[in-house]
């Protein structure tokens, strides 16, 4: 009988995803969930250099980090693979999870949390890393193919936190006429029976990511 | 593999590419080198790479792998007669992973901030938080190498190559910056195994002379200066 507790918050992308793999494979695990402005003594035992969520521990043994924390899962539960077999679709497939957390989050986040000139100058920037993305989900149900892969969890923050964010601010990134791909992809991923039990309410990150647009927004210097 | 089988667009002075160079030997794989430079992209790199426009990318049977983290992982799983690169243990497997990020995403971008620092005091603050990296890094290395010599156990892995593959920055922007980094007192597992990384017949001739790069680095300064200069 494995042991697994997962500590994270109830709202981030990079806690989601985990969710989303734990369920996928169906493990057995408990949820911690942090209050970043308090962090607890365990958090910061397990995670010393980051003191960062989410955080995995197994059997006692802990790993931080989204993406690393995916692998470690895959590695281990070999139910229900996340990645493909084919070594060069797997290279595919982490480079563009790579690229959303080194590109695409944050280049839609900067949209987010700006106003007036510094966000017409991102809206462009994210776009275009959008546009890369949706060539990939050419033929494609999934980014994973017929069913969700590392890909999907990945990115399916977005999926989740896109209509937060048009509703906070106006702006639609993923218009239907733009990306038909990646819209059609928001919805079938929303549908997923495992994904839909573990999304966040509606309300509830409205409410969390407009005080936190707010608070960037007032942070701002005026020039 | 025919050599023409596997190409690997790079540039010299890049650690990202020397890193993929080191697998590529530990494999004993035949590739032929297409050095880019940096001014003038070539139109298979652009192709090859339309997201980033950056080296080190593989080219295997006509297709094209990017990022080095991501390539020297592919090399592991197609060449699996050749030593192996990343540890069989899962959580040993995640361990490895956790601090190749650390290094990229951490260590290394304070680095390449010291090469171009100027000033005592500015210089005096990063190089601490990089030291305070090197310190994690040695407690790292012990409880990676469980006694032996590389982060990988008795063999070279993927951390010796994903960390060693900064050596050569790091011993020039110690000469440019004028101090120490890793040293016998405080990180004498790393300066060991430095020694030893080096002289690894996969890593000989892989990474730059120190002052071939830091060569390199007075004439990037030399130029930033000039673009930046009023005119």
């Amino acid at each position: 009988m494995s042991e697994v507790k997962l500590f994270r918050t109830w709202s981030s992308p990079y806690a989601l995803r985990i969710v989303w793999a734990l369920e996928l494979k169906g493990i057995d695990y408990e949820t911690i969930f942090e209050d970043l402005s308090n962090k607890s003594q365990l958090l910061l035992q397990y995670n010393p250099v980051h003191k960062k969520v989410p955080v995995l521990v197994h059997n006692g043994k802990v790993i931080s980090e989204s993406l690393v924390i995916i692998e470690y899962i895959e590695d281990t539960w070999k139910d229900t693979p996340l990645l493909p077999e084919d070594p060069y679709e797997r290279a595919t497939a982490r480079f563009w999870a790579k690229f959303n957390d080194d590109k695409l989050l944050p280049s839609i986040w900067q949209v987010f949390v700006t106003q007036g000139k510094e966000q017409e100058e991102a809206i462009p920037v994210a776009t275009e890393n959008l546009s890369f993305i949706e060539e990939d989900l050419k033929g494609k149900k999934f980014f994973g193919g017929q069913t969700i892969g590392l890909v999907d969890i990945t990115i399916g923050w977005m999926a989740n936190l896109i209509s937060v964010f048009i509703e906070i601010t106006g702006i639609n990134l993923i218009d239907a006429d733009k990306f038909p791909l990646l819209f059609g992809w928001m919805q079938n991923f929303s549908d997923v029976p495992v994904i839909k039990e573990s999304w966040p309410p509606h309300d509830k990150l409205v409410i969390k990511f407009r005080a936190i647009r707010e608070s960037y927004l007032s942070a701002d210097v005026p020039k | 593999m025919a050599k023409s089988d596997v190409k690997l667009l790079g540039a010299w002075p890049s650690p990202f590419v020397n890193r993929v160079q080191i697998a590529l030997n530990l494999k004993s794989v035949d590739y032929e080198f297409q050095e880019e430079k940096f001014d003038n992209k070539s139109e298979l790199l652009l192709k090859s790479n339309p997201v980033h426009k950056k080296v080190p990318v593989l080219i295997h049977n006509d297709k094209p792998i990017c990022e080095s983290l991501i390539i020297v992982q592919y090399l592991d799983e197609v060449w699996t007669s050749g030593p192996s690169i990343l540890p069989s243990d899962p959580y040993d497997r995640a361990t490895a992973r956790f601090w190749a990020a650390y290094v990229d995403d951490k260590w290394f971008p304070l680095l390449k901030e010291l090469r171009t620092t100027e000033g005592e005091e500015a210089k005096a603050e990063i190089s601490k938080k990089l030291k305070e990296g090197l310190v994690l890094l040695e407690e790292a290395f012990i409880k990676c190498s469980k006694g032996k010599g590389f982060f990988g156990g008795e063999r070279i892995g993927y951390l010796d190559i994903v960390f060693g593959s900064f050596l050569g920055w790091l011993k020039a922007v110690e000469k440019i910056a004028g101090l120490k980094l890793v040293g016998e007192l405080v990180t004498p597992g790393l300066a060991a195994w430095a020694e030893r990384f080096c002289s690894h017949e996969a890593v000989k001739g892989v990474i730059p002379e120190t002052d071939r790069l830091v060569e390199l680095a007075k004439i990037i300064q030399a130029r930033l200066k000039a673009q930046s200069a009023p005119k």
